[in-house]
């Protein structure tokens, strides 16, 4: 990683600090929406290393964020009180240290959660992984709804708000960073041999299946850091949050973006969020015939046309094909 | 457990396991020609049991309230054919054109087609579940003892036999059926003995298609209340009913079908039902752990 790149990570992370101390003066409504544009960077980008990167398809991203963000939000509704008054009281760096152990505790539980998945259904073809990562996620959505200590169906509540804007963004900011540079090293340049012809990297000497489970535990890592800050943003969880729309949404952003993209998939993000906000106020405009406002409250039939039309043409994303050249 | 209950649990098993059987065939058949997944499959389920809905009412009011069986028929061959017709559009809309791009792009694609069918049905069925109309008085036919036998089980056995061997017969001694195994022994060699892949590709799509619907208008018989979203959790069974049986397998699709019907209804008569519909991914990992080509599958090396 050049000098020049890791001053402009800092940057970020003082200029998210900065931000953040101005949200107190600023609508709620639109730090919402940046918030979910923060969370909406790491997602995409962490789901970018598995689906971009190294090329399988995971189709469990909303299982890993439920995970993640259950095990940190249990954490500090469970556990947080009896932590700060060890701590002499809530303060700043009480809470902080609270919420980072958190996040880290969730990516850790996701984490896990995907090497489970991954070592299985990682040794085959990538269709497997599809399906089987699907019904992953459906699985945790099923077994959170009969969870009673995390509220089951009813969702957990009273969550602390401890995400704000510094957080989400310093971790967005991290995120980028690492997997960017974890690709762009000597080792990570595995990844990207795995996708390219998974075939002569193996005679090569590449342990495939190594790389292709260490991209699926690092991406559902960061997507359990992302379901952390989505836990104390919103301040309540209900497994209803985590179905596979979630999941369809991150994917689009993946495509959108360009796979292996990384700076096309946060800009993919940051449209993909802001668009579907954009959306619900369509729906509002009278003018329109009912059958499109209709159309565009039903977001799902749009997603579905644009991942067709997008693989019809423009496979290599929006802002694809300047960054490598296209594959055959 | 009695006897009884067990002989029972069988029979609701194999006709359970009949409609994997039904839709796993189309999976296998899919994958054979074109080597990939095609997620829109249980889809077209759904949709199949949608025509049946729409359909039922006219079609029997045409045979004037009688002859159940002739009406239920004519509704089993119609969802067939628009499925088909159906599985040639997506084929030819969707698929076609990402014949030659990487697998990744057309699984994508797939799932995109998936999700508009399933939304797209939201849209134009409504979210709400429908009652699906009765085609045949359900009533049981008889059984020994305590065990029960009804004339929907009987319906759904009988026309899953009937299109098990009509497609046997299909694939091993029509022209075409020679045609698709050669497609799925070697795509390449078989174009250049004068096959044309494209029909064979068409037809194995509708082929495939039509059994989904006719799974589609059995299931919508015995479970009968549908919505547009029913098709995920059986298409995603009906794969690992595939897998289990070793995908491109085509009695090794009905055999998969079979085991994973009887395996889920002991399970659901079990202590542990409320995990009935994991059951199924966990059949799905213990095969590709230990058995990954599946019962009847062979290992294959793949070749550069």
């Amino acid at each position: 990683m050049p000098m020049k790149t890791r001053l402009l990570l800092i940057a970020v992370i003082v200029a998210s600090g900065l931000l953040s101390s101005f949200t107190a003066s600023m609508n709620s409504y639109y730090v919402q929406i940046l918030t979910f544009i923060g969370i909406n960077i790491i997602l995409g980008v962490s789901l970018n290393l598995i689906n971009g990167h190294t090329g399988q398809f995971s189709l469990g991203h909303a299982g890993f964020m439920a995970v993640g963000g259950y095990s940190a939000a249990f954490l500090t509704t469970t556990y947080g009180p009896s932590f700060l008054a060890a701590l002499g009281g809530s303060s700043w760096w009480s809470e902080a240290l609270l919420f980072s152990g958190a996040l880290v505790v969730g990516g850790i539980g996701a984490a896990i959660a995907g090497l489970v998945v991954g070592i299985p259904s990682l040794r085959l073809r990538g269709d497997y992984l599809a399906i089987i990562t699907l019904g992953f996620g459906e699985i945790i959505r099923v077994l959170i709804q009969n969870t009673d200590a995390v509220g089951g169906p009813r969702g957990l509540t009273g969550i602390p708000g401890y995400t704000n804007l510094f957080w989400t963004f310093a971790i967005a900011a991290i995120t980028i960073y690492s997997i960017s540079s974890l690709v762009d090293s000597t080792y990570g340049r595995g990844f990207l041999t795995v996708r390219d012809d998974e075939i002569a990297a193996s005679s090569m000497g590449i342990n495939t299946t190594r790389y292709k489970v260490v991209a699926f535990v690092i991406g559902a890592f960061f997507a359990g850091v992302a379901g952390g800050l989505y836990a104390h943003s919103t301040r309540y969880l209900t497994p209803e949050g985590f179905t596979f729309q979630k999941t369809v949404e991150i994917v689009i952003i993946v495509i959108l973006g360009g796979m292996g993209n990384n700076a096309g998939v946060t800009v993919a993000a940051i449209l993909l969020t802001v668009l579907l906000e954009a959306l619900r106020s369509v729906s509002d405009f009278t003018w329109l015939p009912q059958f499109v406002r209709d159309l565009t409250k039903n977001r799902m039939i749009l997603f579905s046309l644009v991942l067709i039309a997008l693989m019809l043409l423009r496979p290599q994303g929006l802002f694809g094909g300047f960054r490598k050249p296209k594959r055959t | 457990m009695s006897l009884s209950d067990f002989f029972q649990q069988i029979i609701n098993g194999l006709s359970l396991g009949a409609f994997y059987a039904l839709i796993a065939l189309g999976y296998t058949m899919v994958y054979g020609v074109l080597r990939f997944i095609n997620f829109a499959h249980g889809d077209v389920f759904m949709i199949g049991a949608y025509c049946g809905y729409y359909i039922t009412d006219r079609v029997q009011a045409v045979f004037g309230g009688k002859l159940m069986w002739a009406s239920a028929l004519v509704v089993l061959l119609f969802a067939m054919a628009v499925c088909a017709i159906l599985g040639v559009v997506i084929e030819r809309l969707a698929y076609r054109p990402l014949r030659n791009r990487p697998k990744l792009a057309v699984l994508i694609t797939a799932i995109g087609v998936s999700l508009f069918l399933e939304y797209g049905g939201q849209f134009f069925f409504g979210a709400i579940p429908r009652a699906f109309p009765e085609l045949i008085p359900d009533l049981p036919v008889g059984g020994l003892g305590t065990l029960v036998i009804t004339t929907n089980q009987v319906l759904v056995f009988g026309v899953t036999v009937a299109l098990l061997v009509a497609l046997n017969y299909i694939v091993k001694h029509t022209k075409m059926g020679l045609a698709m195994r050669a497609v799925s022994q070697n795509a390449t060699a078989a174009q250049l003995m004068g096959v044309n892949i494209d029909t064979v590709i068409s037809f194995t799509f509708a082929l495939g298609s039509a059994l989904a619907g006719a799974a589609g208008i059995l299931f919508a018989v015995s479970y009968p209340s549908i919505n547009p979203l029913m098709g995920i959790l059986p298409g995603i069974k009906a794969f690992v009913a595939a897998v289990l049986g070793g995908i491109g397998h085509l009695p090794g699709a009905a055999v998969g079908g079979i085991i994973l019907g009887i395996v889920e209804t002991f399970v659901g008569a079990s202590d542990y039902s409320t995990y009935r519909d994991a059951i199924a991914f966990a059949v799905l990992i213990l095969i590709l752990l230990f058995k990954p080509a599946g019962i009847f599958g062979k290992a294959t090396v793949e070749k550069v």
